[in-house]
């Protein structure tokens, strides 16, 4: 009973883990087509924020809550000004720019904290589930991912910000065509990208300890996930693929080992882009955002 | 007729330049750091042929050039003569990349797409050869051993002859051999239909398709090829280094093989080889230094040619020098137009 409460657990936090990492690149795939190779870097600056205010003295929820996502956010807009603006329309080109963006992030960090890994302390302390212990912070992780699927949710479905996207997300000629800019708006879509994932960032630092490479670990989960969820749906499609591949990745990982479940999580995801080429949600919600 | 048969766009008088430069460095230089530039001028130009000549960016390519270097370490260990491996080193990738090639062209997946694909085929191959730490990991005789890979196999030897290792200078010629092979085979397929035709899939797809080309078998067979090539240089990459691990997989060395060809030039086979030698070299000079980071400078260096010079130094040279070719051409049959009087001679309409 314990385990099978420990199980469920796990898998809820593996779900929450790559809904969490996936939701700045989920909104800047969805809303802009622009895939963001830095997306991973992204997250370990936001991290490395949470590192240095922690480290200055300032209390560690106000950094990792507020202050890592103000940080990342403002290094997003810094880039989309200096290098992304230049390559809307060329998919591949962006690729490759944000590429050699996030090379360059981690050369950067690595020149100012050092190659080595750090950690950050936990929080919260573990708590005892029957005969396991468990980090009481993983729940928390799981709440956040929650709390914040629901605010995106209400900030698109419910506030004027929120139509201006769904209008420029569903037709970007016709959003221009009533007055919004679409570069103003492309801009603002991708500072708030960056600051979501700074967000996810700053939160997973006390799980996942920092790494100027730490971010390829966030990469490929985060990508299969947007992908496979669909460019059409940023948030039931990222939920759904979410579920998907963090429920497939535990179940194997507890059958036979972490490293295998990934494994069999990427090449999962391999077969559905092939099978489903517009993702989950071109395929079973058609009319959701 | 000709003395040098032509193949396409071959230069034969630049082409042996390049070959005397390279037979004749040994006999003054030394060749270590050189054999590497070749290798990696090897990798750089199997993707160059695929990205500049059919348009397919493979983000992943390093996991050819690493499938080349563990199955050559793996095959050597167990069969002791190099012949057998080297040649698996060369098909087993290819035959890899024609059955991931397949899935993804006659799925008629977006470039976008296939992006993605390559790159997780890669970083499923780090993750898994990463963790094969365990006793229980080894085929046949060649124990993977996870993070720190395979080291101290029998590096290439003479054909038929297993005592008669190559290393060193020897290795350096086999190196150079391989370059100059590709690089003939590379201009080869390009000046056939086939070249011609993947030059129409990249300008547009519908229209060869339309003609009566199945563009996925093409894009196939070109993934394949160039798989192989990849395969070959890993191999090479493997004898060289005489250990292989997962980094040969990593994102680090994706991004590197891309940033090579990209700065080299696209639709360009010389633009790619220079761009890994000079940028190899580059990279090895950082490493010798550790006041800037090495990743720095690559990133700064893929941003700014990515937004200032999008095809590559090389055609960008070729363009400015053949801008000033074609006003002299120009001027010549204005005056050639004059003398004639009558008619205007037909220019060329560009």
């Amino acid at each position: 009973m314990d385990y099978a409460a420990v199980v469920i657990l796990e898998i809820l936090y593996m779900i929450s883990f790559i809904a969490l990492v996936s939701a700045g690149l989920a909104v800047v795939f969805g809303m802009m087509r622009v895939i963001n190779l830095a997306h991973g870097e992204f997250v370990m600056l936001g991290g490395y924020t949470t590192l240095a205010c922690q480290r200055a003295g300032i209390d560690l929820w106000f950094s990792m809550l507020v202050i890592a996502p103000i940080v990342v956010g403002l290094v997003g807009l810094i880039v989309e000004r200096l290098v992304i603006r230049f390559l809307y329309g060329r998919m591949i080109d962006t690729m490759l720019a944000t590429w050699g963006l996030s090379l360059l992030l981690i050369g950067i960090v690595t020149l100012i904290f050092g190659s080595s890994a750090v950690n950050v302390p936990t929080p919260i302390p573990g708590y005892q589930l029957g005969a396991y212990q468990m980090g009481g912070y993983n729940l928390f992780i799981i709440g956040v991912t929650i709390a914040l699927y629901i605010g995106m949710w209400l900030v698109l479905r419910y506030t004027r910000l929120g139509l201006i996207a769904r209008g420029a997300m569903q037709n970007a000629d016709i959003a221009s065509a009533l007055g919004y800019n679409p570069r103003t708006v492309y801009m603002v879509t991708f500072t708030i990208g960056a600051a979501l994932s700074g967000f996810a960032g700053g939160v997973l630092a006390p799980l996942t300890g920092l790494l100027p490479a730490s971010g390829g670990g966030y990469i490929a989960e985060s990508f299969i996930a947007v992908i496979t969820g669909g460019a059409g749906a940023v948030i039931s499609g990222t939920l759904a693929s979410s579920v998907l591949f963090g429920t497939i990745s535990q179940v194997v990982s507890f059958a036979s080992g972490p490293v295998l479940g990934d494994i069999v999580m990427l090449a999962l995801a391999i077969v559905l882009l092939r099978l489903m080429p517009t993702g989950i949600s071109g395929r079973f919600f058609r009319n959701s955002q | 007729m000709k003395f040098w048969p032509s193949i396409g766009r071959l230069r034969w008088g630049w082409f042996l330049l390049g070959a005397a430069v390279m037979l004749l460095w040994p006999v003054f230089f030394d060749t270590h750091t050189p054999t590497i530039l070749l290798v990696w001028a090897l990798f750089a130009l199997s993707l160059g042929l695929m990205w500049g000549y059919a348009g397919l960016l493979s983000f992943g390519h390093t996991a050819y050039f690493g499938l080349g270097a563990y199955v050559y370490a793996i095959s050597v260990v167990n069969i002791g003569e190099s012949t057998v491996p080297l040649l698996l080193a060369i098909l087993i990738p290819a035959i890899v990349a024609a059955i991931i090639g397949a899935m993804m062209f006659y799925g008629r997946i977006s470039d976008v797409y296939m992006g993605v694909i390559t790159l997780v085929v890669s970083l499923i191959l780090f993750k898994f050869m990463s963790a094969t730490a365990g006793d229980q990991y080894a085929i046949g005789d060649a124990r993977l051993g996870g993070f720190n890979g395979i080291p101290g196999f029998a590096v290439l030897n003479v054909p038929g002859l297993p005592d008669v290792s190559l290393f060193g200078v020897p290795m350096y010629y086999v190196a150079a051999v391989a370059l100059l092979g590709c690089y003939l085979i590379s201009r080869w397929l390009l000046a056939r239909s086939f070249g011609r035709v993947l030059v129409g899939i990249r300008e547009n797809e519908a229209r060869c398709e339309l003609l009566g080309y199945s563009v996925p078998a093409y894009k196939t067979a070109i993934f394949s090829i160039s798989a192989a090539m990849a395969g070959l240089a890993g191999c090479l990459f493997a004898n060289w280094a005489e250990i292989v691990t997962p980094s040969v997989f990593s994102l680090r060395s994706a991004a590197e093989v891309i940033i090579w060809v990209i700065v080299g030039g696209l639709g360009t086979l010389v633009g790619p080889i220079l761009g890994a030698i000079v940028l190899g070299m580059l990279k090895l000079l950082l490493s010798e230094q550790t006041v800037i980071d090495n990743s720095l400078i690559l990133g700064f260096i893929l941003v700014v040619v990515v937004l200032a010079i999008p095809r590559g130094v090389v055609p960008a040279l070729q363009g400015w020098f053949g801008k000033r070719t074609r006003i002299r051409t120009q001027r010549a049959v204005h005056v050639r137009a004059r003398r004639r009087v009558a008619a205007p001679a037909p220019g060329r309409t560009s």
